[in-house]
């Protein structure tokens, strides 16, 4: 696995999504949803919604990186509003 | 006794695909991610370096340049081999063998490989033994794709429009036939003129299938690199020094494992993106009956 070139902080977040991954699919199972049609006016199901969380988080860190440069830890929080509300209307 | 009416166990049927995208796909993310926060000098040493190379890359004027020059690229393509392939979609045979005919001659670029396809153009476009090249120098035409830049967009222009607008032409003309002859004849009743049944009837009969050729035509002209490397290498200068071209220099050329792989996972993150919302789009196409 030396090649790989492993970190504590990639494993935490690889992890991390792991794990998400994980509940999203104990939770498809144990409670199935219908799809819901929310401010963007598609069909979204739980996964759909992380999907989005997650990619869109991309893109907020992104940005904060480029635009702010300093204290990332903020852009996660921005992340977590961002979750809230893709969670809630979308 | 209450049968169940599903079987969870049929998720392990999907055990082989993943291990064959765990080993072809994820892995090497995994990889790209752990480069992307170090820096190494070789020896498979590595040192940590947190969000220094996105910052890089991020300000850096160079991604930036080749991300434009891949936009427009892309855009410059869809703009000519969507409509082109409707259009000859539209003027193919319908039937007989003039019909079969035509879709084996133009699933033939398809066929070739892309180095191939690239060499072909690179002799193609030579003005001392190239056909092209030596036909148009002949006609005054001051046409040189290794010095001039407009020579060399228009080259790899050609190229790809040449090589792929029969994937849109097919998969136009497959929209077109699965039309019911009862449209035409609804139209004929009415006296829709010609533009009036392309535009009310077989332009949203093959929205389904012209966005399945946008997706892909934009996903694969926005991670091209074999064609456009083999003609003109990225030149003259850096004027045909598309993205993936960049990272490849970044990556093997210089060595830079950190910043390429902070470069290639942001190429990776706009891939994502674009193809989530065609994705979405086509769904949702298909959902209206599309």
């Amino acid at each position: 696995m030396d090649w790989m070139a492993w970190t504590w902080p990639t494993a935490a977040f690889f992890g991390t999504i792991a794990t998400l991954l994980v509940i999203f699919t104990i939770l498809a199972i144990k409670f199935p949803e219908t799809p819901r049609v929310g401010v963007l006016g598609i069909e979204t199901t739980r996964g759909d919604r992380l999907f989005i969380t997650l990619l869109g988080s991309a893109f907020i860190n992104l940005a904060w990186l480029g635009l702010v440069g300093a204290n990332q830890a903020l852009a996660l929080a921005v992340c977590l509003i961002f979750a809230a509300i893709v969670f809630r209307w979308v | 006794m209450q049968q169940k009416t599903t079987n969870h166990k049929a998720w392990f049927l999907v055990l082989p695909v993943l291990v064959l995208v765990a080993f072809s796909a994820v892995i090497p993310l995994m990889t790209v991610v752990n480069y992307s926060v170090q820096d190494t000098f070789g020896n498979n040493q590595f040192f940590w370096a947190g969000l220094e190379w996105f910052q890089e890359m991020l300000s850096d004027e160079r991604m930036w340049n080749a991300l434009q020059r891949q936009l427009m690229f892309s855009g410059i393509i869809l703009a000519i081999e969507i409509p082109l392939g409707i259009f000859v979609a539209l003027n193919m045979p319908k039937s007989g063998f003039w019909s079969s005919f035509c879709l084996v001659v133009m699933s033939l670029p398809l066929l070739i490989p892309w180095n191939v396809v690239g060499t072909i153009w690179q002799i193609f476009g030579r003005v001392d033994i190239g056909l092209l090249g030596y036909t148009l120098d002949a006609l005054g035409i001051d046409y040189n794709y290794t010095q001039d830049t407009i020579s060399a967009w228009i080259t790899i222009i050609v190229m790809d429009v040449w090589h792929w607008t029969s994937l849109v032409a097919l998969l136009a003309f497959a929209g077109l036939k699965s039309i019911p002859d009862a449209y035409y004849q609804a139209a004929r009743i009415d006296q829709a003129n010609r533009w009036k049944v392309f535009r009310f009837i077989e332009l949203p009969k093959m929205m389904g299938v012209l966005m399945i050729a946008i997706l892909l035509r934009f996903m694969d002209s926005f991670m091209i690199y074999t064609e456009p490397f083999v003609v003109t290498g990225g030149g003259p200068g850096n004027a045909t020094t598309l993205l993936s071209i960049d990272l490849v220099k970044m990556a093997l050329g210089q060595f830079d494992l950190g910043p390429a792989a902070a470069f290639s996972l942001m190429y990776f993150l706009v891939i994502l993106l674009i193809s989530w919302v065609f994705y979405t789009v086509m769904v949702n196409l298909d959902k209206k009956g599309m």
